[in-house]
């Protein structure tokens, strides 16, 4: 009982009700399974000549965002329950900080290409 | 019934607040911090990711991606990686229930996966230098050895830590401190198969489109 009431720690097995009737068993083989469709759709993207060549970039990130999300659910059992309010905090604050960094670096990098190329000698 | 009698039931069924149970057991604890850990390590690895981003281009008239990475090579990577992070999480519900037997299999499987996966980068990396593409030829070398040798170095810490915390399994059985450490060691190889799903992405799968 104590346990309820306590945060969830982290990568341990879901106690919410409506998952106790599914097996931990099943749903690893869904994360796998799911992961795997999701890496036999990306290595198809890279390498498939019917799809728009500027678009495909943006669509394998997708993927991988996707598959990011069924690793966090499927193996390290992050949810949306109350008693997983700390983690998903913190998560999201190593996303915001991931997200800052990598796209920051190359919005920056990119504008000072883009600048320093044409910079007249004096 | 008012409002105000439906409110008061809602208050008298509400848990008691984190405030008022005390301290939270050690184990919850301990992952937690360790999940502060992984998350730390991931913004690490974001700067390495940025650096590549950034230097992928420039390759000073060296060898491009295009010309260095093995698709073939990298799904059999990719394979042994997944596979290894769902045996992990097959260990995982072992020890929920203590079985010591499946428990040792899982992770000899997860080993050798993982073992697996570390020696075809090491045979990567000997052809590509083997070519003349040091981590001295170019940025963007520097920049790609320095991201996909920093996951391979994490893997093979993992690799040493599995063998470690299957001794302590052996000696001290399934105590509480050996089992915390194994619920980490759990989400750090999560963590790990994350990171490579970006490095397959941004690296090998952009890169081979160049």
């Amino acid at each position: 009982m104590t346990d309820q009431r306590n945060d969830r720690a982290p990568g341990y097995s879901s106690t919410l009700p409506e998952l106790e009737g599914l097996s931990g068993v099943f749903i690893y083989t869904i994360g796998l399974v799911l992961a795997v469709i999701l890496t036999a759709t990306s290595f198809w993207v890279a390498n498939t000549s019917l799809l728009w060549p500027p678009g495909v970039p943006l669509g394998l990130a997708v993927l991988a965002i996707a598959q990011m999300g069924v690793h966090l659910v499927f193996f390290l059992h992050v949810t949306t329950g109350p008693d997983n309010t700390n983690n998903v905090l913190a998560l999201a604050f190593g996303v915001l900080i991931v997200i800052l960094v990598a796209a920051g670096s190359m919005w920056i990098m990119a504008d000072l290409n883009a600048n320093m190329a044409i910079m007249p000698m004096h | 019934m008012s409002v105000a009698t439906a409110l008061d039931e809602i208050r008298n069924e509400a848990p008691p607040s984190r405030s008022d149970t005390g301290p939270a057991p050690k184990r919850i604890v301990v992952a937690y911090g360790f999940w502060i850990f992984i998350l730390s390590d991931i913004v690490m690895f974001s700067a390495l990711f940025a650096a590549y981003a950034v230097l992928v281009r420039a390759t000073a008239g060296g060898p491009v991606g295009a010309e260095l990475f093995s698709q073939v090579t990298l799904a059999i990577q990719t394979a042994c990686l997944l596979a290894s992070s769902y045996t992990c999480g097959l260990m995982s519900l072992a020890i929920n229930s203590r079985r010591r037997f499946e428990t040792y299999f899982l992770a000899a499987i997860t080993f050798v996966l993982g073992t697996a996966f570390l020696a075809l980068e090491i045979r990567e990396f000997a052809g590509m230098i083997a070519r003349g593409a040091t981590p001295q030829r170019s940025a963007f070398l520097s920049a790609f050895f320095t991201l996909v040798g920093a996951h391979g170095l994490h893997v093979a810490a993992g690799l040493i830590w599995l063998a470690l915390l299957m001794a302590h399994v052996a000696i001290k059985g399934f105590a509480a401190n050996v089992e915390r450490r194994l619920r980490c060691f759990a989400l750090y190889w999560h963590a790990l198969d994350i990171i490579w799903v970006w490095l397959f992405t941004v690296v090998y799968l952009m890169g081979v489109r160049q």
